[in-house]
Parts: C-alpha cells; sequence; structure tokens
C-alpha cells in the first residue's frame, strides 16, 4: 500500500501538471507569432516554417489537418478563428473560406509573385504550389495500350475491381470537383456511383501507390509527388509502378492548386501576409524545387524539380479555381455511399 | 451531479442537431445504402469477434488458472500483455509485415488479438475466486469432467464473461485506427471520413447517433443478461484450495501450442516489426526533436486528465458507497453510458458545443481534458468505490465524532485508506489518455501532438520508420498497465 504522504503529495504536483498543461498549450500563439491551420504535407510546411523564421524571427504556431476539416472549421469559428493563415492542397477548401467571406485580401506584391494562371484574379487568396492528377498503374499488369483514355473511362464495366482511390481525403474530391465544373452535376453524380461499384477505396494516396506497387489492385487515381518523392526515397513502395499523364485536356489531366489565405480575423495581420510573401516569394518556392516535396512550384519564373514532367507540357483542362465546389462534391460522393 | 450532467451533453447533442436538421434531413442521412453497409460491417466483426473473444479468453484463463500447463504464470502474463501495445499499434505491426491484409477477416484477427485480454482478465480473477467444493458436489453425482466445466464452473462464470464481452464489443465500436488501417469501414471509420470532409456537418452527427444508439444497445443487452442470480458462496469457513486438472501429455502439448501460437502472433509481430523499422531508422529517427516534444506534451495531459478525472470520481464514488439511492444510481449510470460511447462521438459534440456556446475554453487543454474525463471516469469511478467501500464507515463517523468537519473526515480517514485505488484508478485514467486517438485528433490546441497523434500523422503516410518510435514509448509506457491489472486481479482472489 502506498503510504499516504506519498499520495497528498502527488495530488498538488499532478493538479500544478494540469494547470501547466492548460497554460502552456494555451499560450502558445503568442502575441508576437502567428497560428497557421495547415492542410499541406507537414514537412513541407515545416521547412517553410523554418525558412520563414529564420529570416524574420516571427513564430509560428501550425495545427494540422486536412483541406476541408480546417475549411470548414474555419467557417464555423467565424470571426473569432484563433487562425491567422490557412494553406491548403487544393482550391476547393479556399473557395469555402472564401465564400464565407473570411480571406483578406493579399497583398498586391505578393500577387505579383505567382504567375496569374495560378491564382485567383480577385487576389483574395493565392496559388502557392500545384500537382498533377495521375493514374499510377502496375507495370507487371498493365502496358500502356490497357490504359483508359479519359479518367472517366473508369466509370465503364471493364474497369471494374481494377482500381482504386483515396475517396475520404481532399486531393481525390478535388479532382472530383474538376468533374463536376467540366461536367456538371448529372454526369458527375453518375461517374460517382460507376466509381462506387468499380474501385476499391483506401485511405491516403501513399496506401493508393502501395497497393498498386505489391501488384493488390492495377492501378490509381492519386497525385504525381507521391511517386517522386517514394523514388527519391528507397522506392520500395513505387519500384514496379509508372504514372500515366491523361493530358488532352481530360478532367483526369487536372492540375489542383494548393493556395494560402490571410484570415480577416487575424490580429497579426502584417505577419500573416509576410508569411504568404516568402511563401510564394522565392526562398518558399525555391524549397518545391531543392527539397523532395515534389509538388510544382507556381511563381513567376520560378523553376520546378527538373525531375518532373514540365507544368507547362501537362496539357491540363481550364478549371477556374475559384469556382470549386467543395461542399457539392462532398454531397454527392455521400449520395453516392462513397462517404 | 455536475459531472453526471456533464455525461449526458453528447447524446443530448447528437439529439439536438437531429432536431435542428429536421426529420425529413435525418432519413436521408440515416437510411441509405452506406449506413446499411456500415451496419453490416459492423454487426458482423461484433458477431464474429466476441465469440473468439470468449472461447479463446475462457480457454486461456482454464489452462493458466486450472491446469498443471507448464509455466502457467508466464503465459498468464502474456495473455494479458497484448493490452500493453495499444491496437492501431497492432494494426501498423501486421500491415508492415503483411501489406495485403484487410477487410473483415483481418478486422476479426486483429481485434481477437488486441481485445481478447479483456474477457481473460476478469475471467481469470473470477475461476481463482470459485469454491471447488461445488465442483466437487457435481462429479459426486455423476457428472463427468466435460459436463462439470459446461454445467457447473461456466455458469459461475457469467457475470465475468457478460462483463468482458460488453468490453470488447464497446472496443470494437469505438476503435479507429486499427481499421482504418486494414481499410474495413466501421461507423466510427465513417464518422472520421466525414468529419475530415465536412469537420462537423450533420452526416457526421447522424452516424455518430446511430453509433450512440448501438453502444446503448450493448449496454442494455449486457444489463439483460447480467441476471439476479447469486455468486457468493455462503456457510461457514472458506473454501479449500482448488486442486489444479491434470493434463495429458498430448493435450499439454496442444495447450503450449496454443498459449504459443497467440502469444506469438500478439506479441511477436508487433516486437519484429518494430524491431524491424527501428533498426531500419537507427538514431536517426530519434534525434528529431518532435518524439521528445510528443512524449513531454502527452505526459502532461495524461496526468492533468488522471488527476482531473480521479478528483471528480471521489463525490460519486463516495455518494454511491455511503449513500446510496435510486437518485445515485441513475447518475452514476450516466457516467457509464458517456465511458461507454466512442471518443469521435464525446469528440465531435465537443467540438461544436465549445466552438458554438464556450468560446473561451475552444480549443484550448481544457476541452480536450473535459473529453478525457467523459471518457475515461467509469475507469477511475470503479476503481475508486472498490476502495471506499473497503474503508469502514465507523472510521469517519469516529473522526467526525472527535470534531472533524465532514469534509476533513472524509478526506483524512476514508481517501487515505482508499488511496491505493484512486493511485490505481488514476494509473488507468493515465494509460488510456496516453492511448487515446480519435478524440486528441479532434480536440487537441493548436500545435498540440502527442505521441498517439504523432504516430498516426506519420503511419498514415506510410513513414513505418519515423513511425516506430511513439510506438515504442507508448507500449513502455503501458507495460505497467500489464503489471497492475494483473496483481489487482490477484490481489482481489486474496493471493
Amino acid at each position: 500500500m502506498l503510504p499516504f504522504r506519498k499520495i497528498s503529495a502527488t495530488v498538488p504536483v499532478l493538479l500544478f501538471a494540469s494547470l501547466l498543461a492548460a497554460g502552456v498549450t494555451h499560450a502558445a500563439p503568442s502575441a508576437d507569432g502567428i497560428v497557421v491551420y495547415n492542410a499541406q504535407h507537414e514537412s513541407l510546411t515545416r521547412s517553410w516554417v523554418e525558412g520563414f523564421t529564420r529570416e524574420t524571427g516571427i513564430r509560428v504556431v501550425v495545427r494540422n489537418g486536412s483541406d476541408s476539416e480546417l475549411g470548414n472549421q474555419l467557417v464555423q469559428e467565424g470571426s473569432a478563428s484563433p487562425a491567422d493563415v490557412f494553406l491548403t492542397e487544393n482550391s476547393p477548401a479556399m473557395v469555402l473560406v472564401d465564400n464565407a467571406g473570411l480571406f483578406a485580401p493579399i497583398a498586391s506584391a505578393t500577387l505579383a509573385q505567382i504567375d496569374p494562371a495560378y491564382r485567383p484574379s480577385h487576389g483574395k487568396w493565392v496559388g502557392i504550389a500545384a500537382r498533377s492528377t495521375v493514374l499510377v498503374y502496375n507495370k507487371d499488369k498493365l502496358t500502356a495500350a490497357d490504359l483508359p483514355k479519359s479518367l472517366l473511362d473508369l466509370a465503364r464495366p471493364n474497369w471494374k475491381g481494377r482500381w482504386a482511390a483515396s475517396p475520404a481525403g481532399a486531393d481525390f474530391q478535388a479532382i472530383v470537383s474538376a468533374i463536376l465544373e467540366l461536367k456538371g452535376e448529372a454526369a458527375t453524380l453518375e461517374w460517382l456511383k460507376a466509381m462506387k461499384s468499380n474501385s476499391t477505396a483506401y485511405k491516403g494516396n501513399s496506401t493508393v501507390m502501395k497497393a498498386v506497387n505489391a501488384g493488390q489492385i492495377e492501378a490509381g487515381v492519386i497525385y504525381h509527388y507521391y511517386y517522386f518523392v517514394d523514388q527519391s526515397k528507397t522506392g520500395e513502395n513505387s519500384q514496379n509502378t509508372a504514372l500515366f499523364y491523361f493530358k488532352r485536356k481530360d478532367p483526369g489531366a487536372f492540375v489542383s492548386l494548393s493556395g494560402a489565405g490571410v484570415l480577416t480575423s487575424s490580429k497579426h495581420m502584417e505577419e500573416a501576409q509576410a508569411f504568404v510573401r516568402w511563401v510564394t516569394g522565392k526562398g518558399g518556392q525555391t524549397i518545391l524545387k531543392t527539397e523532395n516535396s515534389f509538388e510544382y512550384a507556381v511563381g513567376q519564373d520560378a523553376q520546378s524539380n527538373p525531375k518532373l514532367l514540365p507544368l507547362k507540357d501537362l496539357d491540363a483542362p481550364t478549371v477556374d479555381a475559384a469556382k470549386l465546389n467543395g461542399k457539392k462534391v462532398v454531397d454527392l460522393m455521400t449520395q453516392a455511399g462513397l462517404l | 451531479m455536475l459531472v453526471s450532467l456533464l455525461a449526458l451533453l453528447p447524446l443530448l447533442f447528437v439529439l439536438a442537431v437531429a432536431i435542428q436538421i429536421g426529420w425529413h434531413t435525418v432519413q436521408e442521412l440515416v437510411f441509405r445504402p452506406r449506413v446499411g453497409e456500415l451496419l453490416v460491417n459492423t454487426a458482423l466483426l461484433v458477431t464474429i469477434t466476441v465469440p473468439l473473444c470468449v472461447a479463446f479468453g475462457v480457454a486461456m484463463a482454464w489452462l493458466t488458472e486450472r491446469t498443471d500447463l507448464p509455466g502457467a504464470r508466464l503465459w498468464s502474463l502474456l495473455a494479458i500483455a497484448p493490452l500493453a501495445v495499444p491496437a492501431f499499434v497492432h494494426s501498423y505491426a501486421w500491415v508492415s509485415l503483411v501489406p495485403s491484409i484487410h477487410g473483415l477477416a483481418a478486422a476479426v484477427l486483429l481485434s481477437v488479438i488486441s481485445y481478447s485480454p479483456f474477457l481473460y482478465l476478469p475471467v481469470a480473477a473470477a475461476l481463482r475466486r470459485l469454491d471447488p467444493g461445488i465442483e466437487d458436489v457435481a462429479a459426486s453425482l455423476g457428472l463427468r469432467p466435460w459436463a462439470v466445466f459446461f454445467r457447473v464452473v461456466l455458469p459461475q462464470l457469467r457475470l465475468a464473461i457478460w462483463g468482458g464481452i460488453l468490453l470488447v464489443a464497446l472496443h470494437l465500436l469505438s476503435e479507429y485506427g486499427l481499421y482504418a488501417m486494414i481499410r474495413f469501414d466501421t461507423f466510427t471509420t465513417a464518422i472520421f471520413d466525414q468529419f475530415q470532409s465536412t469537420y462537423n456537418g450533420p452526416a457526421a452527427n447522424m452516424l455518430a447517433g446511430v453509433l450512440a444508439l448501438s453502444c446503448l444497445a450493448m449496454l442494455a443487452l449486457e444489463a439483460a443478461k447480467r441476471g439476479q442470480a447469486r455468486y457468493a458462496r455462503v456457510g461457514s469457513g472458506s473454501a479449500r484450495l482448488q486442486r489444479r486438472s491434470l493434463l495429458n501429455r498430448s493435450t499439454t502439448a496442444l495447450a503450449l501450442l496454443l498459449a504459443a501460437l497467440t502469444s506469438a502472433l500478439a506479441l511477436g509481430v508487433p516486437l519484429i516489426t518494430l524491431g524491424k523499422w527501428l533498426i531500419v531508422g537507427g538514431t536517426e529517427v530519434w534525434d528529431r526533436a518532435s518524439v521528445l516534444s510528443a512524449l513531454q506534451q502527452t505526459l502532461l495531459l495524461a496526468s492533468a486528465g488522471a488527476a482531473l478525472t480521479t478528483c471528480a470520481a471521489i463525490p460519486m464514488a463516495w455518494l454511491s458507497i455511503r449513500v446510496p439511492g435510486r437518485l445515485q444510481r441513475l447518475l452514476e449510470g450516466c457516467n457509464y453510458v458517456a465511458g461507454a460511447l466512442p471518443g469521435i462521438v464525446v469528440a465531435l459534440a465537443l467540438v461544436t458545443l465549445t466552438v458554438k456556446f464556450a468560446r473561451p475554453i475552444y480549443q484550448t487543454a481544457i476541452t480536450v481534458l473535459l473529453a478525457y474525463l467523459l471518457m475515461f471516469l467509469p475507469r477511475a469511478l470503479v476503481s475508486l468505490r472498490a476502495g471506499i467501500a473497503q474503508a469502514p464507515v465507523e472510521l469517519e463517523n469516529v473522526a467526525r465524532s472527535l470534531g472533524r468537519t465532514p469534509t476533513q473526515s472524509v478526506w483524512l480517514i476514508t481517501m487515505r485508506l482508499a488511496a491505493p485505488s484512486a493511485a490505481a484508478g488514476a494509473a488507468l485514467v493515465f494509460l488510456g489518455i496516453t492511448n487515446e486517438l480519435t478524440a486528441t485528433l479532434l480536440l487537441a490546441p493548436n500545435g498540440t501532438r502527442t505521441l498517439a497523434t504523432g504516430f498516426w500523422a506519420l503511419s498514415s503516410e506510410i513513414d513505418y520508420v519515423s513511425a516506430a518510435p511513439y510506438a515504442l514509448i507508448m507500449i513502455a509506457l503501458s507495460l505497467p498497465l500489464t503489471w497492475l491489472l494483473d496483481s489487482q486481479s490477484r490481489r482481489s482472489a486474496g493471493r
């Protein structure tokens, strides 16, 4: 039996610890730092934050989540949100927050740093990186001749049980938002219903690629960089795979724009704008080229990693990023039984 | 009282959302094929896993407690040890060993591995306490050994088995990480998907409602099956020591094989894969400051949560022993109901309530701690109640008569005597929090990363190497749990 004295000594200690826990975590977004709601890959944002803090001395606290989760959270929090900056992987969540009127205009000097093709014209948010839709396939199971001409072909009966995706993820939902924008609601719902019976659902794009690599499934709809990231490491999850780019302005050639926005409610407007300026500027865009995120750089004259197929050669469909409707996509996917 | 009302918040919340969005939308969101699919998946998982867990738990308990199985003590420790490995780490280990593992079969296998200790523990404890006299009577009346087991021993284990079944079933319903990793969709994983896509949209809340109802159904079923029979022995004197039955050579071999095989599956696989990834990662993966800060934040949250939960349990535990009544029982029941709700339901309710009505505590440690309090209060309560029950009320009365105030006498006398059980309860809560994933993912303050959420972020990106240190630390922190549970169940059996 534990002596009582020991127990009674631990009670205050534990209570103190609880106060400390409340204090430490509560005090984190202190007066001199900014809070970034981050849906981008954690490692990429970490590099950005480290570079930014090194150069400016401004501290950054990051809350990680997924696009739609954090986007909806911002909408709910409204003007009382603790966030200063929102970073996403895809555009629909940006549109969601923008439609709620929560974004402050981005400084014009920042906008000028990004190629006009990769930012909405109203300037409420800005592109920071881009990624291309691809079909990753197992080289032993499929040859170039077997591949579909269009992403929409995957709805055909001959593709039943042969392809995979990660429908709960924001990446795939962005691709669906492009289909919705290009082909309309009825066609999209039909495609999603066919997808429900044709495809296998995995959690996460890396997992999809891993399954394709292991031959558990023939092909998967993902973004390009998962392949390059794995190749730059051990290649153990991609060595048996190859990428197919749909091109020809197909919905499957959709290039998705990662965005950054500054919240109107920010109490650190200047620092928040400085962060977005840094990410879209030379420092932030060079990290896309040199480190192993393998996402496309979108800055004026910024270079992407030379291993990638150049962004201009992807022959992507023209989709207005500011119109992508994530909420409708989730409704349609819920209706199709994918969520 | 306040705590108990708090406990009902999540349930009331789901109800409120349902009323707010209207019956028509509810119908649309609940009665759709996807929900049917999830219901079938979840029902299959429960109906297949639970009987397997019962069979396995009872067999192992019988072998280790009532036979001359060589190394029985060791096997008994090994049978509890899987509890030290969080369920989603089991899943991680298997997925990285056999990448193609998925679906119902995998879900059942991993669930049996992770959760059968919940049956083994109470059944073994009950077996230890049985009076062998009853079995002797049955045998003397001509029953064969097998018949004695099924007609005399098994019925006496009824309470333990149903208690274990309830625990296993609730875990099956609320676990997220285990099933997400092997691509088996249950209600909890679907709610999480919806949360990722819509934050706290109505579809997520309606799924949560169905899940909450399933949990309540489990509670009701267990209460109905518990029965009113008497299990204590009557008469003077004490039961004589149990005699272990002798196994013949082939049965011994078979039993050893069963024990060794399950230990290999339940402990060998995690240890081997974890070891492999740790070796691949070398010292580099440990260098990153994030492992250390995750450990620090986990310890802070867990100790704060344990302290808070234990303190909150004191009044209820004291009332339930000293002044039991209908109202008190009702309040206590509320806590168990909340404790049975999956973390995701509790978290979803708290997210919405704090964002709408309690802004100052929104996204603070207070909200997370509140969630932990609701989820883990039963653990503290059960432990404390047993401790207070053993503290004679007369001592409290003597203290009062010698001039202490009621609070003083409770604090100085009863709580002092109940301190060890309070500590045990706090330890259980601490470990629960250490391995908690879903509520922490949803509610953690900005910049917070615990061992569980850090592990989850890395393993979702299939960065198995960097995730390994997190898993190892969680197991190391949970190992004392195994020891504690083992010694507790032995103590209650008077050994």
